[in-house]
């Protein structure tokens, strides 16, 4: 079993509201030095067999993932 | 010999009650469809209704793409068949691939609920053949992802070849690129768009009437097919 890591994230294009809104509320706790935060995804798989990273980015591009908006990474844990 | 017009029920649909009140006041006879049936029962269009299917867990409407129902929407739209997408129903054709773009959080980050202006752009759509291309309506918007988006290469040929069905007049209220509140594919039969025809379809339970054409068009658009 191969543990899988895949991270989505909005397309740089993509207005990300969520993560403004992080953005804007972050001066008021004193971390005026923040100046963007974008907000995404974090998936952990438990994959078998032996092609797991291609399993996970099929996973990936079919479901976790709508390619029309969002990008996304896969990583193989060693 | 009345037309049939399916609405679906996915786990979380909120708005297929009035979809069908709808379908039975156009003149139709409205059929209930199952998200986990691989049956359309014959219906002559379908119309996949508003709400949260499967509690818009990953993405609105990424889950119900996959539904055994869906298998059999998108092989008959290819067909053919008139399918209409009302608010979580256009989130589940644009995570279908049968329509273009995607629908992501509102710009000002609210769950909006209001009654909306919008503009019928084309009467080319059997959805929409009884509206006079231009005029103006008023149906009931309320979504937390509305907002419209799509590459503009995908927005210019939207507009290019008039797939743009319905554009937000009177301000926009989420951020929709372009003001785009529905569009349809390019053979016309399947529409979507963020507000509620059907929430719209006599004055005591909406803001007017305005939303019965609609499904008036469809069931004309088949008489006249």
């Amino acid at each position: 079993m191969t543990r899988v890591v895949v991270d989505v994230m909005l397309k740089p294009e993509i207005l990300d509201p969520q993560g403004q809104a992080i953005q804007r509320a972050l001066p008021s706790l004193g971390f005026d030095q923040v100046t963007a935060v974008r907000q995404g995804k974090h998936f952990e798989l438990e994959v078998d067999g032996s092609d797991a990273g291609a399993v996970a980015d099929q996973v990936a591009r079919t479901l976790l993932a709508n390619p029309v908006i969002e990008d996304f990474r896969v990583h193989v844990a060693d | 010999m009345t037309a049939r017009i399916g609405v679906v029920t996915f786990p979380g649909s909120l708005d297929d009650r009035d979809a069908l009140r709808a379908v039975r006041l156009a003149g139709a006879e409205p059929i209930s469809l199952w998200h986990g049936d691989h049956d359309l029962r014959q219906v002559d269009a379908v119309v996949l209704p508003g709400g949260f299917s499967y509690g818009d867990y990953l993405r609105c409407g990424a889950i119900a793409r996959f539904s055994p129902i869906m298998r059999e929407v998108v092989e008959a739209a290819a067909n053919g068949l008139a399918v209409l997408g009302i608010c979580n129903g256009f989130q589940v054709l644009c995570e279908s691939h049968l329509l273009p773009g995607a629908l992501i959080r509102n710009a000002g980050l609210h769950f909006t609920c209001l009654d909306q202006r919008l503009r019928v752009e084309t009467a080319s759509t059997p959805w929409t053949s009884e509206y006079a291309a231009g005029s103006e309506i008023t149906i009931p918007l309320k979504n937390g992802e509305g907002r419209y988006v799509a590459d503009p290469q995908t927005l210019d040929d939207l507009e290019a070849s008039g797939r743009v069905v319905f554009r937000y007049v009177g301000g926009n209220p989420n951020g929709s690129l372009r003001d785009i509140a529905g569009i349809r594919n390019e053979a016309g039969n399947v529409v979507g768009l963020m507000p509620h025809p059907e929430h719209a379809i006599d004055a005591l339970t909406g803001p007017g009437a305005d939303g019965l054409a609609m499904f008036v068009s469809v069931l004309k658009s088949m008489v006249t097919a």
